[in-house]
């Protein structure tokens, strides 16, 4: 199959759908690559580069569109090449299907098949081409450097004969992948951080990355994320309330807000509102992630930074990944080259629209001529559901368990002894005495060995059993005793014993040593 | 050479034995242990040869025996691979046990006439139970050497009516016990070690594959057993505290391995397996493959591996390949450790000393209960030719046969990979689930050739 990458029309879109180390992944897969001319350059890969990695390179869309069978893009298509695409021809790009019916519409008359990138389901196997993670986590990084820019301020606390610095104060609503990255990239620039999550199974996630989970006292059970796909699910009016409390008290001393919030298929709720920019202190900077989505903040304004009245620098642009488009390109298009592979199940060149596939299928939403959006749900959940916490036992029952069973053992032993003790008295009572001082001295040695083994390290099992075969070639004592006899098959019969015990002693110590010696410490 | 100073020999050669073995319990003890047990050996074997009872006669014989016992022991020692210790075991076994029958043999034809009559009672046990356990070791040793080495095949034979034959085995064998009290005829004795011979075999031929380790080291014990009773019959304290150490140690190791596989030691012992309580439970999904890039593609952006070697290591000889893989990876930064589940391979410990011949750093390589607490924050867990010992059943499914035996839980950490030859079922013919959870991939092919694979893009 042919596939083209043609050069993204929005102005302020840096980013390529294919990279020369994508490319040559996909023509390992049989396929045959095209780029738009200089479709790279905004991102740093040359024509050349392209060339170089058995590209080739065509002069404009329209040809392109007439020459592959699988066009790629990053953003949502134009009408322009809504125009340009055939029939039963695929496209690969994000395309937002929930807010964008009529561009569905239209391409669907055209009869092409389109597979959405924020479209794959976030199951564990579809990570490697979930372009929505992958690019929340350059937004997450780039929001923190945005916002860097911006505050004037250092982020790490110091203490210097010219006085004391104190550390920036960041908050960020929503710890999804953008939050999360967000929060890495802050700690590591040594500020303080804390975030909040409707989402209570993520505080672990935020204590890990190194920030402080925001707390909400809060008794009504949220639903854990697992029902919703891995994203948070909208909150009640009575919660709500609860968070821009909570969010007000905060508002006086944080330097930097960074919101992530979203909800699938929905206008991002507005979660930091007029009178906390108020709050604020001047020189403060809000970044708000969700802009394209109308913002989490009341006063951002998409694509634009701008000052609130007291001086807070509030940021909406829409573009961060593309802000990093040499990276963001990599990831992006190695989720589409991932997207490509599993369309190419044979890795013979030839794609197969797997229907069947629960990642292609929630991929999918146009496919023959026919709208397949929205898909039914996955067969298998994203998120395993949040087990019932084990009930903890209290120390005194668990203390009490302990003597329980400590008394069992010690009953159970004194059983033990007691017919041990009887069965030996039986014994002492029949045989002889010569019999019963080596019973003595087989009965503790039996002991001994059970008190030493169990010490015995488990990775030294098999020098174990080497040197008991050894030791068990104290047998030869037996047969040489009786090599002396006068009868000719005893003295036989004894000399082949004496041969195979040494061969049992010589070759048990000497493999043993043989192992030993290879056991090292790093 | 007096008595005392025979008796004080032994003595000392017991206590080194002990040390010996006690010294085992960590790597760096336990090379100064071998060498204790050697001296301990010396001790007592040239005890003997000067003590009392020896003649001039038995000198000529016995130079060349132990030269040329010695230099096969040596050349057995030095050309034997690692993956094949556990043949070499049970091999090493089968002459304890045959030593035993013969030494007891001798007894039996050898004179008894300063015996009372009560001792000479106990003597004739003592031989009887000699020989006994003697030719079980040895039959049960060489039919194990035999399915450890791909001689025989290694599933288990089952007999119908299998527990009756060894039940009358016994009873014949007791019989003619007190036949033998009563009239000291020999040939009663070689009846019952004609059928000791067939109970060995029979015994450990009923015992299927995944049991084999259990087998080894119960072999292991009886041939420690042997040896004590063999000290009984010739009145030597230093063989019966000898063969004591060692069939205490078989026991336990015996124990250690039932124990990892949830099972107890008679139904081992009686052999068979399989007969699971009820319906499996139904596995979704699907056996994903992957290619070496992408194993490798995951490996390189992994912080954290964890890999879970098995017999199919051992039987691929892939564990050069695997160390250079570790060491590879640990020159990239990412933290590697091997997680070694109790029974895994053939023979207790199996493993370990795989790993170590191929130098891989003993610090590295962790036991079940050490490794299974990390596993959910591992990012990569790469399963090498196991199957049962990471089989998710264990603790899911109630009717599986493995139900509740311990496991490595490596479907907890965040991706699997499974390094398996096909599609088929483990030695316990089991399913596992684990191959067919979100995530797991299945890399397909013979271990060695997929870690060399590995090895060409991992640099």
């Amino acid at each position: 199959m042919k596939i083209g990458s043609i050069k993204e029309k929005n102005k302020n879109e840096r980013r390529v759908s294919m990279t020369p180390a994508s490319a040559i992944q996909i023509i390992k897969l049989g396929h045959e690559c095209y780029i738009e001319e200089n479709a790279g350059l905004a991102a740093g890969f040359s024509n050349q580069d392209y060339i170089d990695a058995g590209v080739k390179v065509i002069n404009n869309a329209k040809n392109m569109c007439r020459e592959v069978d699988i066009l790629v893009k990053v953003q949502p298509p134009t009408a322009d090449e809504v125009s340009l695409l055939q029939k039963d021809k695929t496209l690969i790009s994000f395309f937002y299907p929930g807010q964008s019916e009529t561009l569905l519409n239209s391409i669907n008359a055209k009869g092409s098949n389109v597979l959405a990138m924020d479209m794959v389901p976030r199951i564990s196997r579809a990570q490697k081409m979930d372009a929505l993670s992958s690019m929340a986590n350059i937004a997450g990084y780039r929001a923190v450097i945005e916002a860097s820019n911006n505050y004037g301020r250092f982020f790490t606390g110091q203490v210097t004969a010219a006085g004391k610095i104190p550390p920036a104060k960041i908050l960020i609503i929503g710890a999804g992948v953008a939050g999360l990255a967000a929060i890495g990239a802050a700690t590591s620039l040594g500020a303080q951080v804390y975030a909040f999550d409707v989402r209570p199974e993520v505080a672990e996630q935020i204590e890990s990355m190194g920030a402080e989970f925001v707390f909400l006292d809060f008794d009504e059970t949220q639903t854990d994320g697992s029902e919703s796909g891995g994203y948070a699910a909208p909150s009640s009016p009575e919660f709500r309330e609860k968070q821009l409390e909570k969010f007000t008290q905060l508002a006086p001393n944080i330097d930097i807000v960074i919101t992530t919030a979203l909800i699938p298929g929905r206008e991002a709720p507005k979660l930091w509102l007029e009178n906390m920019v108020l709050e604020m202190r001047t020189g403060s900077v809000v970044i708000d992630l969700a802009a394209e989505r109308g913002g989490n903040c009341e006063l951002t304004v998409p694509d634009q930074k701008i000052l609130s009245e007291n001086g807070v620098t509030i940021i909406g642009y829409t573009d961060f990944p593309s802000r990093m488009a040499a990276q963001s390109s990599e990831l992006y298009s190695t989720n589409i080259r991932h997207m490509i592979s599993d369309l190419t199940p044979e890795k013979d060149g030839v794609i197969n629209h797997d229907m069947e596939d629960d990642v292609i299928r929630g991929a999918t939403v146009c496919f023959g001529g026919e709208i397949t959006f929205p898909p039914p749900p996955p067969k298998i959940q994203a998120i395993a559901a949040q087990s019932a916490k084990p009930i903890q036992k209290s120390k005194s029952e668990l203390d009490q368990e302990k003597s329980e069973l400590l008394a069992k053992s010690g009953k159970q032993q004194t059983y033990a002894l007691v017919c041990g003790a009887i069965l030996m008295l039986v014994i002492g009572a029949y045989a002889p005495s010569s019999f019963m001082q080596h019973f003595i001295v087989f009965c503790l040695s039996c002991f001994v060995g059970f008190q030493v083994i169990w010490n015995v390290s488990h990775s030294l099992h098999t020098p174990l059993m080497a040197v008991t075969n050894a030791i068990s070639g104290i047998i030869i004592l037996g047969a040489l005793l009786q090599m002396g006899s006068s009868n000719l098959i005893i003295t036989i019969l004894a000399s082949i014993s004496v041969l195979i015990a040494t061969i049992n002693i010589v070759g048990g110590f000497m493999v043993t040593r043989r192992m030993l010696q290879m056991f090292q410490k790093s | 050479m007096s008595v005392g100073i025979l008796s004080a020999s032994y003595i000392t050669a017991s206590v080194l034995f002990i040390l010996s073995l006690g010294g085992l319990s960590n790597q760096e003890k336990a090379k100064r242990a071998v060498w204790y047990g050697i001296f301990g050996m010396a001790i007592a074997v040239i005890a003997t040869i000067f003590g009392p009872g020896f003649t001039t006669l038995s000198y000529v014989i016995l130079v060349p025996l132990i030269v040329i016992g010695a230099l096969i022991g040596k050349t057995v020692a030095e050309r034997v691979e690692m993956t094949e210790m556990p043949q070499l075991v049970a091999a090493l076994h089968s002459f304890v046990g045959l030593a035993a029958v013969f030494i007891g043999l001798n007894s039996a034809m050898g004179s008894h006439d300063a015996l009372t009559k009560a001792e000479l009672i106990i003597h004739e046990v003592e031989i009887f139970l000699g020989v006994f356990i003697g030719a079980i070791t040895f039959t049960g040793s060489i039919v194990a050497y035999a399915k450890l080495a791909g001689r025989i095949d290694g599933k288990a034979l089952i007999l119908p009516g299998r527990h009756i034959l060894n039940a009358a085995a016994v009873v014949i064998s007791l019989i003619l016990l007190f036949m033998y009290i009563n009239t000291s005829e020999l040939w009663t004795l070689y009846v019952m070690l004609f059928i000791a011979l067939v109970v060995g075999a029979h015994l450990v031929a009923a015992i299927g594959g995944a049991d084999m380790p259990v087998v080894v080291s119960m072999l292991n014990s009886y041939s420690g057993w042997a040896a004590a009773a063999t000290g009984f019959l010739l009145g030597n304290d230093l063989l019966i505290v000898t063969g004591a150490l060692v069939g205490s140690s078989g026991a336990i190791l015996s124990y250690i391995m039932c124990k990892a596989m949830n099972r107890h030691f008679l139904s081992v012992i009686l052999g068979g397996f399989g007969n699971s309580a009820g319906p499996a439970m139904e596995i979704d999904g699907e056996q994903v493959a992957i290619d070496g890039a992408g194993v490798a593609t995951s490996l390189e952006d992994a912080d954290s591996v964890v890999i879970v070697p098995g017999y199919g290591m051992a039987v691929a000889q892939a564990q050069q390949a695997v160390a250079e893989l570790t060491r590879r990876l640990i020159g990239n930064g990412t933290k590697v450790r091997f997680g070694i589940h109790p029974v895994a391979g053939r023979l207790p410990g199996h493993m370990n000393v795989l790993l170590a011949e191929a130098k891989v750093p003993y610090d590295i390589v962790l036991e079940m209960d050490e490794i299974n607490d990390d596993l959910p924050e591992t990012d990569v867990v790469i399963v090498i030719g196991s199957n049962d010992i990471v089989n998710p059943a264990a603790q899911e499914d109630p009717n599986s046969p493995i139900a509740g035996m311990p496991v490595l839980e490596v479907w907890k950490a965040k991706q699997v990979f499974v390094s398996k030859r096909g599609q088929g079922t483990g030695y316990s013919g089991i399913e596992n689930p684990l191959f067919f959870k979100e995530n797991t991939r299945m890399f397909y092919g013979d271990a060695k050739a997929s870690i060399d694979q590995l090895l060409t893009i991992i640099k």
